[in-house]
């Protein structure tokens, strides 16, 4: 059976107990993502500390409805990127960018830097599926644009 | 006896006049694509007729001696091939009238039902510059057109669109609690003020059949024209167009047997002679000068560009192929099999039915929602069973809004489905309850 290869106990343990779930001030961007063929959605909010690439990702706070993949990609995205600059976050969002493009191919992913979200390797083989694991990422990717002031 | 069969056969022995009705079961190998094994080697169980069908050999077989034997554009030149294929589209063209009662003038193609119902929606913008016999399909600021929120986003975004073009306001009936339509509010909803009122025949979610009837004979007092997005009905229960006192009705081949690519927009001819074009180009036009063009009367008039030859003849087998079954028939089937499905599913705990409970005007589209695990969730777990259901909006997202959800999971059927395919969901759907959990 394929569904244990998906479903990893870390993504399912995510799933049923978020972490950093709910929007929180202060924040210095927000976007409203949608995955309009499933009808997800997530609304997420960046509190950066700083200026620029170098900026602290101080906060990611989020509202979000969808799917176990999506729930639990969002919680751990949070999880990794909280602490870190504003850039070393962005090359993790790349590496995992680069995970879900693989279409289950052995692409061999920084492990170190992608940690628990490396267990979403098994969601990359099932197409109907990456955008699912992408949707936090990309609404992250989004609001820290418009926290740096580089779109509004 | 498992527990499948012996609910099989408890339904059976309680329903002797819906097991009775159901289609014999060979009818499948009447499919290629349902002979496949998938996800490690499980029958394919097909549940998702209603986002497009599967295809039976003949209609295969027609495309294929059309490309092989007769292909060249039909409606052009004179040498045998155009001759011998332009016999086969309108004779196509011919079986299609005869399957929804209806005369092979009146029978537009199109791509697909969405592009016959833009057709309508142009057709009503283009008025606003053609002659005065165009005048009842003009829309302007004041005008009102009038959907529901239980439509596909086919018969639900040409009209917002055709307002905000011209002014006119979008109005519509609400969805009750039992996924009906509302129609409290008929008579002050179409008016006088009202230029069409547009809406599904089946819905693709709830599986509800409205009453048009009721709601057309309010529409044509009002002098209002009537508009049904019949891509649900036609595939799954017999169609008259003389009968359904309604002025236009789209849908598509792809969900009835028939290949993609190809649709019907049928009109009531007197209509349709007064209504200016959508698409305009070659076929579709009289006399050409450089300073104007007229056009050719209906059907050629909405099918300007060499049409989809080899598509049309295919649904015209396909409809062969149905009227042979005989669409009673058809129908009487799948209102077995969403009998079955609505108690074999309702039997399971934490598992909610998201349209009428029951068989009474109702198609074969079963959604429902499993508490406390996603529909693409639930999706996946049945896709890893080898059962195809569809999960997410389903093209009607107001829908979900309606109810407060954010999707469902929607099984839908078809000719070649089986009491045996409903066992295999309604299994898959407690295995993911196992899996995630939540019993």
């Amino acid at each position: 059976m394929q569904l244990e290869a998906m479903y990893q106990e870390v993504i399912l343990d995510h799933y049923r107990n978020p972490h950093h779930k709910g929007l929180r001030e202060p924040f210095e961007g927000e976007a409203h993502h949608v995955n309009p063929t499933c009808g997800d959605e997530v609304t997420l909010r960046v509190h950066l500390d700083g200026e620029g690439q170098a900026a602290t990702v101080a906060d990611v706070s989020y509202d979000a409805m969808g799917c176990s993949i999506s729930q639990a990609s969002a919680s751990v995205m949070s999880d990794l990127i909280i602490g870190k600059s504003v850039k070393e976050a962005m090359a993790v969002g790349d590496e995992f960018l680069t995970l879900m493009q693989s279409r289950g191919q052995d692409v061999h992913p920084d492990e170190d830097l992608l940690e628990d979200a490396i267990a979403f390797a098994g969601v990359s083989k099932y197409p109907a599926r990456i955008k699912c694991a992408l949707l936090a990422w990309m609404a992250w990717k989004d609001a820290t644009a418009r926290a740096l002031g580089e779109t509004r | 006896m498992s527990l499948s069969e012996a609910n099989r056969a408890a339904w059976e022995a309680a329903s002797p006049e819906g097991a009775g009705n159901l289609l014999p079961e060979e009818l499948k190998k009447d499919f290629p694509l349902l002979q496949r094994t998938v996800r490690g080697g499980h029958p394919l169980v097909y549940l998702d007729s209603g986002a497009t069908s599967q295809k039976p050999l003949r209609v295969l077989d027609a495309e294929r001696d059309f490309y092989e034997r007769h292909n060249a554009a039909p409606h052009r030149g004179a040498h045998l091939l155009a001759e011998e294929a332009t016999e086969a589209y309108e004779n196509a063209r011919a079986s299609i009238a005869r399957f929804i009662g209806a005369t092979p003038a009146e029978i537009v193609f199109t791509k697909n039902a969405t592009e016959g119902i833009n057709l309508i929606a142009y057709a009503m913008s283009n008025a606003a510059t053609a002659g005065p016999e165009a005048e009842r399909f003009r829309v302007g600021p004041g005008d009102e057109v009038v959907v529901s929120e239980m439509e596909h986003h086919a018969n639900l975004v040409p009209w917002q669109e055709l307002c905000r073009r011209t002014g006119a306001t979008l109005r519509w009936f609400g969805i009750t609690d039992d996924g009906r339509l509302d129609l409290e509010h008929l008579d002050e909803l179409v008016n006088e003020r009202t230029k069409i009122v547009a809406l599904t025949h089946q819905s693709n979610v709830l599986g509800t059949v409205p009453p048009i009837e009721l709601i057309a004979a309010r529409a044509h007092a009002v002098g209002a024209l009537v508009l049904l997005d019949a891509a649900q009905s036609v595939p799954h229960q017999p169609v008259d167009v003389t009968r359904l006192n309604v002025d236009f009705l789209a849908f598509s081949g792809h969900k009835m047997l028939g290949p993609t690519g190809i649709g019907v927009l049928w009109g009531r001819s007197e209509l349709l002679e007064a209504m200016p074009p959508f698409i305009t180009g070659g076929s579709m036009i009289e006399v050409v000068r450089m300073e104007g063009t007229t056009f050719m009367p209906p059907p050629q008039r909405f099918e300007a560009g060499v049409p989809m030859t080899a598509q049309a003849i295919g649904l015209g087998v396909a409809c062969e192929y149905l009227a042979e079954i005989g669409m009673d028939r058809v129908h009487a089937h799948e209102e077995a099999l969403i009998g079955y499905s609505l108690e074999r599913l309702t039997e399971i705990p934490g598992v909610r039915i998201v349209g009428p409970g029951t068989t009474e005007a109702r198609g074969g589209a079963v959604a429902f929602t499993v508490d406390g695990i996603h529909p693409h969730d639930v999706g996946q777990v049945l896709d890893d069973l080898g059962v195809e259901v569809r999960v997410g909006h389903h093209c009607a997202w107001p829908i979900c809004r309606r109810f407060g959800i954010p999707a469902t999971t929607r099984a839908t059927f078809y000719i070649y489905n089986t009491l045996g395919d409903i066992d295999a969901l309604a299994d898959g759907v407690r295995q993911a309850q196992r899996f995630f959990g939540t019993v």
